[in-house]
């Protein structure tokens, strides 16, 4: 397994886990509170930011020394091939928190829908550049 | 994306004739990773015209000696 894939499960892996601690906590909070009077602001944070130091530590840990570390050009074509076919689902979460945003929804919601959209956009993109990692990856015709 | 490249390769045979040459080896004339050579003799994945003349001036023979591109559907 080359060092590009390691690192697509770990942020793989880190997205999720960051996602669930975020879900764990959040919807404890709104079965109990009104969702606009939901604290979700530093959980937001604390999980994105906890997130990207998971896949930074994640990283340098499944690399090892130097030479390991490296990629090529196959897997920037698998990166950029992964980013293509996942955009959508940041298109989608833009879309609908504009029209939340218009229907004048909570910001609670717009929030968190948008959230969900960097999330399954990065969810996806890794599935996506994993299974060309696993079965291929062939020039579109 | 996930179907096997039509285009056919003698990479393998090719680098036991040179000297039992490594994928490693090729990889590092070629300037790719190990697992890039794996996924190209394994049909996983196409290289650009560029690389695959690299991967033919490391065995000195034609492109066509490498890489193979079968007629018919």
């Amino acid at each position: 397994m080359s060092y590009e894939e390691k690192g697509t499960w770990v942020y793989l892996v880190a997205c999720l886990g960051a996602y669930g601690v975020y879900l764990a906590i959040v919807l404890g909070r709104l079965a109990s509170t009104p969702a606009a009077h939901v604290p979700y602001i530093p959980a937001l944070l604390w999980t994105t930011g906890g997130s990207i130091l998971a896949s930074v530590l994640g990283r340098v840990l499944v690399g090892g020394p130097g030479p390991g570390r490296r990629s090529d050009v196959r897997d920037r074509e698998i990166y950029r091939f992964g980013e293509y076919a996942s955009r959508w689902f940041i298109v989608a979460g833009a879309g609908a928190a504009l029209v939340m945003a218009m229907a004048r929804w909570d910001y609670f919601w717009i929030a968190n829908v948008i959230y969900l959209g960097f999330v399954l956009w990065a969810v996806a993109g890794s599935f996506v550049k994993l299974l060309a990692y696993r079965r291929g990856l062939r020039p579109a015709r | 994306m996930t179907k096997p490249t039509r285009i056919t390769n003698s990479i393998r045979a090719l680098r036991f004739t040179h000297g039992e040459m490594t994928q490693a080896q090729l990889a590092e004339q070629v300037g790719v990773t190990r697992q890039t050579i794996i996924a190209i003799e394994q049909g996983r994945y196409s290289p650009s015209l560029e690389m695959a003349f690299q991967i033919a001036r490391v065995f000195k023979v034609p492109l066509d000696q490498v890489f193979a591109y079968p007629g018919g559907t």
